[in-house]
């Protein structure tokens, strides 16, 4: 895919201290949903609707769907009807370009720009309790399904960008995605599992959060820990790193609601 | 908003144990976390949960700020009669949540 | 001695809901003896001086979890659960917590089984204690130990 410098190699070659060690991309049938990388009774409690957290979440969507909002007085349902049909397979295929506005939008920018534009609504505030609360019922309806971002003319220049911040080393301690989350996926970071870093379940309730959480604020978050630059919500390179990472994910299957540590 | 869960069976066999599991929003708030300013976050969790069963008090539990946010209880109860379940949330700040579930039992 | 944990608290790091009280440049140097008493004093309050007999509970905590925020506990104790012989109460302690009770839970011939499922905050690796009161006085217990580790990567709160 990307041109992979050679440094990692020699320096693993010259038996430098460096700890990571050079591989290339997972393999499609090596990858694995953060899922695995959990204790049984963490996995339990995505399995089952009635202990998972993010269920009220989804409860609190289900109500958000159907109320009639804004200058339009219009709820989600009045224009798309039962949510399970009509939302089916949405969440697999997002992040997806939006020709009127001609750019890569998320899930959440999806549903804000309805409420602008459709419900004439003040669109939500990024990880409010409403927009996670649309985002997770929606995410919800493509439980089960593959993973199935498109990827055409449109959309090939933003997965490139994503793909070349994935692999970009940055902050402090110049550091990239790739080096983790390929190289070193199952291996342990003081003491904690390195997962693969797929996002086959967002938005998903994190303990660490004690609550649910969006992509976005994960990669905010783990830009933090990285010592790198962090972005706004909604900017465009979080979202071309959404679409390079749904289409690492591609086939995989969507868990949202999810239960991470 | 505050969210609740019960998972329960609709209907069972009379003397049947039932398993019932409910989950309620609610951040549980310890009252020992600071914000990056230092001010103390107080203390805001859910002290109890009340099952009444027919009117009748079947289960309860005294919570602390060592149960996690977005609380899980789950516990048993025997069919005894149809009729309805009701569920209480009591916490801090006039935290006061109900719901009901009815139950048919033959 | 600091532990990592002392330390990264000091520094701010605040990624535990439950963990020393409150962000100061130093923890009382013999906290773990105040928890401990703490722990002492509410196991007094239940039990009194009454025997404590360790069986008939069974507590459940996984050895190693995935984040302190939230640990799955689930306790259950061997009775008839019949209007002469059934389990009155449980009650859940921690030794190093801020704060020693983290569940009562109070049950009847009605309850069919005496248990219970939730999940707990632990601030530390530390032996959790369940304690049962039973409709003739007396009382058991068990206990489990569990490892508690902090993430990789603290957020400091961030949204």
């Amino acid at each position: 895919m990307s041109a992979r410098s050679g440094c990692l190699v020699l320096a693993a070659a010259a038996g430098a201290v460096l700890q990571f060690t050079h591989a290339a991309e997972i393999a499609p049938a090596e990858r694995r949903s953060g899922y695995e990388y959990m204790g049984r009774d963490t996995r339990l409690m995505q399995d089952d609707d009635a202990t998972n957290p993010g269920m009220l979440w989804v409860l609190d969507g289900e109500t958000l769907w159907k109320r009639k909002a804004g200058a339009a007085e219009r709820s989600c349902q009045d224009c798309h009807g039962e949510a399970p049909a009509s939302m089916r397979g949405v969440a697999a295929r997002y992040p997806a370009f939006d020709a009127a506005r001609g750019a890569l939008v998320n899930l959440e920018q999806r549903i804000n720009a309805c409420r602008s534009e459709r419900q004439k609504a003040e669109p939500f505030k990024y990880e409010s309790r409403e927009l996670l609360a649309l985002t997770v019922y929606v995410g919800l309806q493509s439980r089960g399904l593959p993973i199935a971002p498109t990827i055409d003319e449109k959309t090939r220049p933003f997965l490139d960008a994503g793909d070349k911040f994935f692999h970009l080393r940055q902050g402090q301690i110049n550091l990239s995605c790739a080096q983790c989350h390929d190289d070193n996926a199952g291996h342990r970071l003081a003491g904690t599992p390195i997962p693969q870093g797929h996002p086959t379940g967002y938005p998903l309730y994190r303990l660490e959060w004690q609550s649910v959480g969006s992509l976005q604020r994960r990669l905010r978050n783990c830009l933090f820990g990285m010592r790198a630059q962090s972005y706004e919500f909604g900017a465009p390179q979080l979202v071309e790193l959404e679409l390079y990472l749904m289409w690492r994910a591609r086939d995989m299957k969507i868990e949202t609601p999810a239960v991470r540590p | 908003m505050s969210r609740v869960v019960i998972t329960m069976p609709k209907q069972a066999r009379p003397g049947e144990i039932i398993e019932i599991k409910t989950l309620a929003a609610h951040a549980m708030e310890t009252g020992f976390r600071r914000t990056e300013r230092g001010e103390l976050l107080p203390r805001d969790i859910i002290r109890r949960f009340v099952c009444s069963y027919n009117g009748v008090e079947v289960f309860r539990a005294e919570l602390h700020p060592a149960i996690a946010a977005n609380p899980l209880i789950a516990f048993n109860t025997v069919a005894t009669e149809s009729g309805t379940l009701s569920f209480q949330w009591i916490g801090d700040n006039g935290f006061a949540v109900t719901e009901t579930a009815p139950i048919r039992v033959e | 001695m600091t532990t990592r944990r002392q330390f990264l608290l000091a520094a701010g790091g605040v990624g535990l809901s439950v963990g020393a009280a409150g962000v100061r440049a130093q923890r009382a140097p013999n906290e773990e003896a105040l928890r401990k008493a703490a722990y002492q004093e509410a196991l007094h309050k239940v039990v009194g001086d009454a025997q404590l007999r360790r069986g008939r509970v069974k507590l459940e905590l996984p050895p190693l979890i995935d984040n302190g925020n939230s640990v799955p506990l689930a306790v259950a104790v061997e009775s008839p659960m019949t209007a002469a012989d059934y389990v009155k109460a449980i009650h859940v302690f921690t030794q190093k917590n801020p704060l020693p009770d983290v569940v009562s839970a109070y049950f009847g011939p009605r309850a069919g089984r005496a248990r219970l499922q939730t999940r707990v905050r632990l601030a530390d690796s530390q032996t959790v204690v369940a304690v049962a009161q039973m409709s003739d006085g007396s009382f058991w217990t068990d206990s489990t130990d569990v490892v508690v580790t902090l993430s990789a990567c603290l957020e400091d709160g961030l949204i």
